[in-house]
Order: C-alpha cells, then structure tokens, then sequence
C-alpha cells in the first residue's frame, strides 16, 4: 500500500518535536478527520533554520509531515511557501489515492506557521489557496 | 523481528488441519455432482447431511432447518430481504441497531430504499441495545426483529434470549447474526426463539467461502438465490460439498471444546486488559466486562494516536491487530460501533481491536505486554493531540 520513502518516513521520522519560542507556529487538519499537523518554524535572514513538527494521523500523514520538513529546511521563506502538495507526495514516490489529503495537510501547516511568522513580524499575510478537489471529501464528511 | 503474534481471530481464523483434513478428499477421489443420482454421488450426499446435522445439533435444531451459504454475508442477506419480501403484505417495518455488521446494516439500508421503514436502535455506552427501545420501537406493521449474538469489534453480547421471547409473543420474526458468537458461546435457537440465524465457518476454524443460515421449521422467507432445486429448493447453486463437510467438522471441534477454550483464552483475555489498563496511561477499555463479552474479545482506545498508525508499529513488531479507526478503512468516518457507544472521534480514531484464538499462548499476551506501551508512548510524544489532552485534564485539576 505505502512506498519504501512512505514507511521510511514514518517509521524514522525527521525533525520531530517542538521549538522553543518559535517565529511562527500552524496547525492544519482536524480531528474528526483523524489527522492534525503542527508546525514550528525558526526563521532568521528569511531563511527558515529549523523546522519541526508533531502530528496526529495515519502513516501517511506522519511521512507527509516529516517530508515537508526536510523540503523547506534551509529555504527561503517565499520558496517555502510554494512548497505544493504534489511535491509533498512525489517525494514520497507517491501516496496511494485516499491518503493524497494528507499531504494537502502538510502543504496547509506549512502555510499557516508561515503567515503566523508574518504576523508576528507585522507583514501583510499571504492568501492561502484552498485544495477544494482534495479536501472535498473531508468537508462533506464532517456534515 | 522474527516473533510473530497473530491477534485477529475475529477477522479470521486459520482452518483446523483436521478440518483440512476431512475435506480434502471432496476435492479429489469423492469430486461428484450430490445431485446426480449414480452410486458415486452417494457419499457426498451423505457428507452434506452429517454436516447438517452437526450444525443442527450444535445450535438445537434440526438438519431440515440449516441451510448451507456462501458465508455470513450471504446469510444475513438472505435473512433480511427473504423475510421482509415475503411479509411485506403484513408490514414494512424492520428493527435492527446501530452497531450491526455492514453485512446487515448495509442490507438494512437497501430494504429501506426499497420502500421499508427501518429503525436503528441506539445502543449503551457497553454496545447493548435496550429491551425497553425495542418494545418502543415496535409497530402494527414490524415484520422483523435482526439484532446480532455478539459484535464484532467490541465483543458485547446482546440479550437474545430476552429479545426472541419478546418477539415470539408478537408474532415477529427474530434474526440474530451469529457469526462471532456461533461455538464460541453457547446457542440454544428453541430456547432462545430464534427464528433465522446466520453463521460462518471461518470464524470457527473451518474455511472461507462457506456459512449457513438457520430457518425455524414452519418460517417461510423467499428465496435469495435462484436456479437449481439444491438446499431443499431453497438455496440454489451446486453444493460446495468441501466446504460444507469442512463447516461440519469445524462447528464439532471448535463447540466441543468450547468450555474449555473459552476458560483458558478469556483467562489470556483478561491478563491482556489488566496489563494494558495497568501499564498504558489513559487507556479506556471499550465494550462490556468480562463475562458480558466475547471471551476472545479486547478493544481499547488510546488517546493521542491515530488506528493506523499503532496498527503498523504492532506490524512491524510481528504483532498483528486491527482497529475501528477511519484511516484503515479507506473512508474518513472513523467505526459506526464506536461512535454509537459514545466515544469522540479522537477515542474511535485511535482504537485497537486484539482478538484471541487456539495458538494465542500466554508468552504472546507478556510479548504484546511489553512491546505495546513503548509503541503508544512514541506516538503520542509527537501527536500534538496528545499535547493537547494533557493541557485539558492539568487545566481540570
């Protein structure tokens, strides 16, 4: 069902844990869903130093997660943002059809520390594109 | 990790060898049509008919009342549309639960976009129904009762011998899904009064592909399959004679020792519970106590992780589970059982069903002991839920 880069990922997960007074901090996702992503980010020069996160979710949700973490860290923070979902997952050699929302989540949490950061530093946020094709059945689950 | 636990014997059990063993010559020398009338059809014949009445002898009934399916699925399909089309001049009222198999809930749902009205009843926080809400529930038009023996993820036994009398004095035909509880816990179907029963072999060491549905004498449904004169004229298909000879000889084993299977794998059942009660923080043990359960039933929540995800952890382990959670299903709807004892999404989500059988041993249950809680504990340190929930129950105090 997973790819090797899947269970991987999720069995060795990189950039685990928390930041201690980080420069910006997101969560995605929902329980009722099954899956939350946060995440932490330490930003210095517009570049992002460190990056972790902590996530509630099935194995694909824990690899997305880590996977987005290795892709931005050491980015700037504009090349950061436009990490996609699809590059989520094709760094994972895939993810199978159902589990395409968790990297949806990742894309999302990196997103929402990222305009957190903004925030805090006084600068206009971004806007946050919305993956209706994706999350689509996660809305209509929550009725 | 060469150590392999296989805790899932709900799912499906392996076939007893001496099982295997009496089939196999249905497959080879003894291949002849049980509807051809030459000599040589004779013996499976008579194979089907000691199966028959091996079954019958196990739930009291008689051989004239079991007829042989495909499975469970079959039979529960059999049982819920067969009865309500053949009483629908008298009603068009179904009674099930919540908590049933998708073999009869999802049936269920079909008779209702086929012009029934069905009534789902709820369930208590343990997955019983309340004798109370079914007499509520019951009206002129109620033409049949299907409540199940005991469920499926989380053990419970329902009071069917409370259930079938109160449906006897109505006039209701009572059908009970038997798939787990059949030679596991004792069945009495005239006792009971029970009406129609379903029941499947590889739940109790016979093989896959083969059940039965048990019909009380003088209880007429239609038919489901259609064609030949084979089951009496009420089940058409050549006989899986293999099969059938196999479910005979797996209902035989397993019900004989059923006393004492049942004392020696609750007693490993309740060692397991204990331990992870007494070595997991915030575990919550779902469905009833021991005694109110299936003996081989234990399933947990844990709060902070997510089904999957401990699934996979006990996998690579060697030990082998299963969970109510949505991930593991493909859907995003976490166990229809566990939200309807109550549980949030989060306790559904992050549920474990380990189920007990013949080779379980005891060094199993201390190997499971040992390894789970350090799987539980490296999940929730990076589950922001979890994080979540101690700052709620420390902001309680």
């Amino acid at each position: 069902m997973y790819s090797e880069k899947v269970l991987d990922h999720f069995q060795n997960p990189r950039n685990v844990g928390e930041i201690e007074n980080p420069d910006g901090v997101g969560q995605a996702g929902n329980p009722k869903c099954g899956d939350i992503m946060k995440i932490y980010l330490r930003v210095e020069n517009d570049v992002i130093t460190d990056i972790r996160f902590k996530t509630f979710g099935c194995a694909s949700a824990i690899a997305s997660s880590s996977m987005a973490t290795e892709l931005v860290k050491g980015k700037t923070v504009e090349e950061a943002w436009n990490l996609t979902n699809k590059a989520v997952a094709e760094a994972l050699d895939g993810l199978p059809p159902v589990k395409m929302h968790c990297s949806v989540l990742a894309e999302e949490a990196i997103h929402a520390a990222i305009n957190n950061y903004r925030r805090n530093r006084g600068l206009p946020v971004w806007e946050e594109e919305s993956h209706d094709e994706l999350v689509d059945h996660h809305a209509h689950h929550h009725g | 990790m060469s150590r392999q636990v296989y805790l899932d014997y709900a799912a499906t059990t392996f076939t007893a060898p001496e099982v295997v063993s009496a089939m196999t010559p249905y497959f080879t020398e003894s291949f002849g049509n049980p509807s051809s009338i030459y000599s040589f059809s004779e013996r499976n014949r008579k194979a089907i008919d000691a199966a028959r009445q091996k079954v019958a002898d196990v739930l009291g009934a008689t051989k004239e009342e079991i007829f042989f399916t495909s499975g469970g699925t079959e039979a529960d399909n059999w049982a819920l549309k067969g009865a309500a089309w053949r009483n629908r001049s008298k009603g068009n009222h179904v009674i099930t639960t919540k908590i049933e198999h998708h073999a009869v809930l999802h049936t269920a749902q079909f008779l209702q976009e086929n012009g029934f009205d069905v009534t789902f009843l709820d369930v208590d926080a343990e997955g019983r129904i309340s004798l109370d809400d079914l007499k509520k529930a019951v009206t002129g038009k109620t033409v049949l009762v299907s409540v199940m023996f005991a469920n499926n993820e989380i053990g419970t036994l329902q009071p069917v011998a409370e259930i079938g009398a109160f449906c006897r004095e109505k006039g209701i035909l009572f059908h009970t899904d038997a798939v787990q509880a059949t030679a596991h816990v004792p069945i009495d179907v005239k006792a009971m009064n029970i009406d129609l029963l379903s029941l499947s072999a590889h739940k109790f060491y016979g093989p896959k592909g083969v059940g039965a549905l048990y019909v009380r004498k003088g209880v007429r449904i239609d038919n489901f399959m259609h064609g030949g004169g084979q089951e009496r004229g009420r089940r058409a298909t050549t006989e899986n004679v293999a099969g059938i000879v196999g479910l005979g000889a797996a209902i035989e084993l397993t019900s004989g020792r059923m006393k004492t299977a049942s004392a020696r794998i609750g007693g490993l059942r309740d060692l397991l519970v204990e331990g992870v009660m007494k070595t997991i923080p915030y575990a919550k043990l779902n469905g009833a106590p021991s005694g109110e359960r299936l003996p081989n039933n234990a399933n947990f929540s844990f709060i902070g992780i997510e089904g999957e995800t401990l699934l996979l952890d006990l996998d690579g382990a060697g030990i082998y589970g299963s969970t109510g959670s949505a991930c593991s299903s493909g859907s995003l709807d976490p166990s229809h059982v566990l939200m309807a004892i109550g549980l949030s999404h989060e306790q559904a989500h992050g549920s474990l069903r380990l189920t007990l059988g013949e080779e379980t041993t005891e060094e199993d249950i201390r190997y499971v002991l040992s390894t789970l809680p350090g799987i539980v504990k490296h999940r929730r340190e990076m589950s922001p839920l979890w994080e979540d929930y101690l700052k709620s129950i420390e902001g309680g105090r």
